[in-house]
């Protein structure tokens, strides 16, 4: 017998949990600017995150998947992007989303139950959150393969969750990318649990990264609580994938902080002991002692920018909330065809004739 | 009919350079059934592309390749095979218009091989188009006949949204037809008056068509005349066609392949008795196939409406 084929894959970390350097500093880390840049954004995307939450507990916002604890993870990728890359997000993805110019209030309006907040004005060719499990990663390899076929310098990105990579949709978005070579970067956010289920019950392989390796893509793991590593082998796989090398698949491994979304409640399922040791491993923590060893920030600092960003927070709230215009039954007709057909304009009419005061139209 | 698809597909690749064809042995081997017959040699190996044997990935890279500037057409190799793709044409292709209020779209074309009659495999002969007529935000066309199959699925192609295209596999072969070349297309949503008549309004589509025509033909020899219209886009429906004749002739027969229980027959019954019931002079009747399985090949024809089950369904509606 002999050996045919033999697959490793690597874990890269830069900035441990106390913050300290364990591997080289990327260049864009050793820019304090851009290094302050990120920190602000992973801070901004948490208190953004902690208003909505509230805002959902008192009844003004509709269901909520809280991105807490992913903030290094959605902000590396979010940075490491190009401006002319799209995203093909799941529904957590908020830090992402912020960072590439989607609106709070857009985010807002999308949970408020309003399709209004897909509509994006920047960056206007991203796709829409995707609430059905790993269905967008297919979307991002087919728009890959648009930007291949048109022979556009760009990457598509997918996001998608340690349960997502149990769907066959997964398996199937890999098999095609790694076929044909596609400019596409699979991030997979392992977080730890799909809803109630953990990852050792979901899968028996040792990590998430190896599901790249039977579709013949290179697969790596990354500390996705470290923005330094996450934005660095982000960073090398779109260039990678920009220059025609193919795609890639990234593992980060953090940890979901909060429940799964505002409707569930995980102290049914996961131990308190758990997510209190998860707490020392957050990214947020970690960074600000790295800025701090570095005599780049200070609790004077600290304390402005939460100040900051809460106001910012709250700016945007309120302006949702007063120029949000009504939601017209018109909504449910106009975007299903490009004209609208006869049934629908009848159908519309009838809206028009009982739809609810609150509607308006 | 399969040289028309295969030209319809030529013409607009040579006109319009969004388009893709994708599929499961699209290329090399110009499709089972032929429908692409000679593209991949005309047009390149990234313009007509073999995929991996995976219809929901068909189907969702069909999503992102049309939202970012592409118009593809995908083949699904046969009806029976559509319902891994079901999750992302229901879940993303109807509805990234309504989705993203209309800042991406996808206009895409899924072509299927549609139906029995051709002594084909288990699960090869399927007529499942309720399923999809259910699903707002995407058109459902089978065309009838070569001219209408080249015209339809330029249209197809050319719509900003998503088309299911039927493909009735007996009329693949079945039907000579000289089409010319020309890039015409035909309207969608509109239905087509195949023959004119007086005394009874018969609506079908697809390769019922040919069992229908010739009912028609001996109702005609026994002084009945019949007006066949092949719905051709079975969603949305022209119901202002079916119901200016319904008025006109004050019967109706509906005549479908697929099962009867919920079939698009029972949404043209209901449309007409909503707006035509006064028009009527006789119960609606329909003749569809049976709520069973589809059987294997021995017994397809024994599935597959008859003439004379329609025929007879006619002479229903004269009966006091």
């Amino acid at each position: 017998m002999r050996t045919v084929a033999e697959f490793k894959i690597q874990y890269r970390q830069v900035l441990d949990p106390k913050g300290h350097i364990v591997a080289a500093l990327p260049a864009f880390a050793q820019d304090s600017g851009e290094v302050l840049r990120m920190y602000r954004a992973m801070t901004m995307a948490r208190t953004f995150d902690a208003k909505a939450m509230n805002l959902q507990r008192t009844g003004q916002l509709g269901t909520y998947a809280s991105c807490l604890g992913h903030e290094a993870t959605h902000i590396a990728v979010g940075a490491a992007m190009a401006a002319e890359d799209i995203l093909a997000p799941v529904y957590r993805e908020v830090g992402t989303q912020l960072w590439r110019g989607v609106t709070m209030r857009e985010i807002l309006t999308y949970w408020g139950g309003d399709e209004r907040g897909n509509d994006f004005a920047i960056p206007r060719q991203d796709f829409p959150w995707c609430v059905p499990i790993a269905t967008q990663t297919l979307h991002a390899a087919g728009a890959a393969m648009a930007f291949k076929i048109q022979k556009q310098p760009r990457v598509a990105v997918a996001y998608i969750g340690d349960g997502g990579t149990s769907e066959g949709a997964f398996a199937e978005a890999l098999n095609l990318a790694g076929a044909a070579a596609l400019p596409v970067i699979f991030v997979i956010v392992n977080n730890g649990w799909a809803i109630s289920l953990p990852v050792a019950a979901q899968t028996k392989a040792q990590t998430l990264a190896q599901k790249a390796i039977a579709a013949g893509i290179p697969g790596v793991q990354v500390d996705g609580n470290d923005v330094f590593a996450v934005r660095e082998v982000v960073a090398e796989a779109l260039n990678a994938a920009r220059r025609g090398l193919g795609p890639g698949v990234i593992e980060a491994l953090t940890y979901r902080l909060s429940d799964h979304t505002t409707a569930d409640d995980a102290s049914r399922y996961r131990s308190q002991g758990e997510v209190r040791q998860a707490w020392e491993l957050e990214p947020l923590l970690r960074l600000r002692a790295f800025l701090t060893n570095a005599g780049l920030w200070d609790a004077q600092q600290e304390e402005s920018l939460r100040r900051s960003c809460a106001e910012q927070v709250e700016a945007e709230v309120t302006a949702y909330f007063t120029a949000a215009k009504p939601c017209s039954t018109d909504a449910m007709f106009e975007h299903l065809f490009a004209a609208m057909p006869a049934h629908l304009q009848e159908q519309r009419a009838t809206a028009r004739k009982y739809g609810t005061k609150s509607s308006g139209h | 009919m399969i040289e028309a698809i295969a030209m319809a597909h030529g013409w607009e690749m040579q006109h319009d350079a969004k388009v893709v064809v994708i599929g499961q042995d699209v290329g090399a081997n110009g499709g089972v059934f032929r429908a692409t017959a000679g593209l991949q040699e005309r047009f390149g190996k990234e313009r007509v592309q073999d995929t991996p044997l995976a219809e929901a990935m068909i189907a969702g890279m069909s999503v992102g390749m049309a939202s970012h500037g592409l118009k593809p057409v995908a083949e699904i190799q046969f009806m029976g095979f559509l319902y891994p793709a079901l999750d992302q044409i229901v879940n993303h292709m109807s509805r990234m218009r309504n989705r993203t209020r209309g800042r991406l779209s996808c206009p895409v074309v899924m072509r299927m091989p549609h139906g029995g009659g051709i002594h084909a495999p288990e699960h090869h002969s399927e007529c499942t188009e309720s399923m999809l007529c259910h699903i707002p935000g995407i058109r459902v066309v089978c065309p009838s006949s070569p001219a209408r199959a080249y015209g339809l699925l330029l249209a197809a192609i050319r719509d900003p949204d998503p088309v299911m295209f039927l493909e009735p596999v007996r009329l693949y072969r079945a039907v000579r037809q000289e089409v010319s070349d020309d890039g015409q297309a035909l309207p969608l949503d509109v239905c087509f008056v195949l023959r004119e008549g007086s005394d009874v309004t018969i609506v079908t589509w697809g390769a019922m068509t040919i069992e229908t025509l010739r009912a028609a033909d001996e109702l005609g020899s026994r002084g009945v005349s019949a007006e066949v219209i092949d719905l051709a886009t079975l969603s949305p429906i022209d119901i202002e066609t079916i119901l200016e004749s319904v008025a006109k002739t004050g019967r109706l027969v509906i005549v479908h392949e697929a099962a009867r229980n919920l079939g698009v027959g029972a949404e043209i019954a209901a449309r007409v008795a909503e707006h035509g019931l006064y028009d009527l002079q006789a119960p609606i009747q329909r003749v569809a196939g049976y709520d069973t399985v589809v059987p294997l090949f021995r017994l397809e024809h024994d599935y597959i409406p008859s003439s004379q089950r329609i025929i007879d369904a006619v002479q229903n509606t004269f009966a006091d």
